[in-house]
């Protein structure tokens, strides 16, 4: 079970009234490497992983849920007083069509999300790769968005998004370490 | 100490409609060189911790815009 603390990972703070960043934005919400399908492919293949990095899935699908709770203010932020022509202006008029101001999982180019994006082989090795493949997408993704932005406060929790990709990279990477370890041999680091 | 960010050179043609990048760069961030991380390694106070993302200097590769030199670092 889960509990809930009424409070954002890291402030979210938006300075320019641009809802075409909020755009971009979704492909960290609904997108194939974004932190929807994060959180529920590390939560989902946690059941059959070794025991040993059972726990490490479990507490970055959690918080995955926190960065995604994240996009979310920001894509918000970014909509909530846009006008019908603003939002048509920034690309998002098919979207406004079909959800009004709602947020919805879908990527940058309006396709919505699908479980299909994610994988869970059942194989420790063939799933924990493509959870460092996962976290490095995710990273790349912080990078382009912060190409194209303008907004140093928004790129500012971009950037520790990006960082905790970073982090989560290295945990999978030892994570790989710690069930590749022969039995009985003597640990070196 | 290892560098975070490289570039490649690509071949540009004289017939190429835009004007070459030259250079293109990629990230190579730390997380690539660290390995299993060695216990003891040096922590920022919990507050800078707060704001960096993570606990250890040794893990804090921020980002910048290669395009953008000017623009703050992320
Ligand atoms: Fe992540």
């Amino acid at each position: 079970m889960w509990y809930y603390e009424k409070k954002l990972q890291y402030p979210v703070r938006v300075s320019a009234c641009n809802p075409r960043i909020a755009k971009y934005l979704m492909e960290q919400y609904g997108g194939a490497d974004g932190e929807l399908a994060a959180a529920l492919r590390y939560l989902n293949q946690r059941y059959t992983i070794p025991d040993r990095v059972m726990g490490l899935l479990n507490d970055i699908g959690t918080e995955e849920f926190a960065h995604l709770e994240m996009i979310a203010t920001m894509v918000y932020k970014l909509t909530k007083d846009a006008t019908p022509d603003q939002l048509k202006e920034a690309g998002l008029g098919p979207h406004y069509v079909n959800h009004g101001k709602s947020l919805y999982f879908e990527n940058a180019a309006g396709e919505s999300f699908t479980v299909a994006h994610i994988q869970s082989k059942g194989d420790p090795i063939a799933d924990l790769y493509e959870d460092i493949a996962a976290e490095e997408k995710a990273r790349s993704t912080y990078q382009w968005i912060i190409n194209v932005s303008d907004d140093p406060m928004l790129n500012d929790a971009l950037g520790f998004l990006r960082e905790r990709e970073v982090v989560h990279s290295q945990r999978f990477r030892e994570a790989v370490d710690l069930i590749k370890e022969e039995q009985g041999k003597k640990k070196v680091f | 100490m290892p560098t975070y960010r490289k570039w490649y050179y690509p071949y540009s043609s004289p017939f190429d409609p835009c004007p070459p990048l030259t250079r293109v760069p990629y990230e190579t961030p730390v997380q690539l060189y660290l390995g299993f991380q060695p216990p003891g390694m040096k922590q920022f106070s919990p507050l800078q911790a707060l704001s960096h993302g993570t606990l250890w200097p040794g893990l804090y590769t921020p980002y910048t815009d290669p395009y953008n030199p000017k623009k703050k670092e992320a």
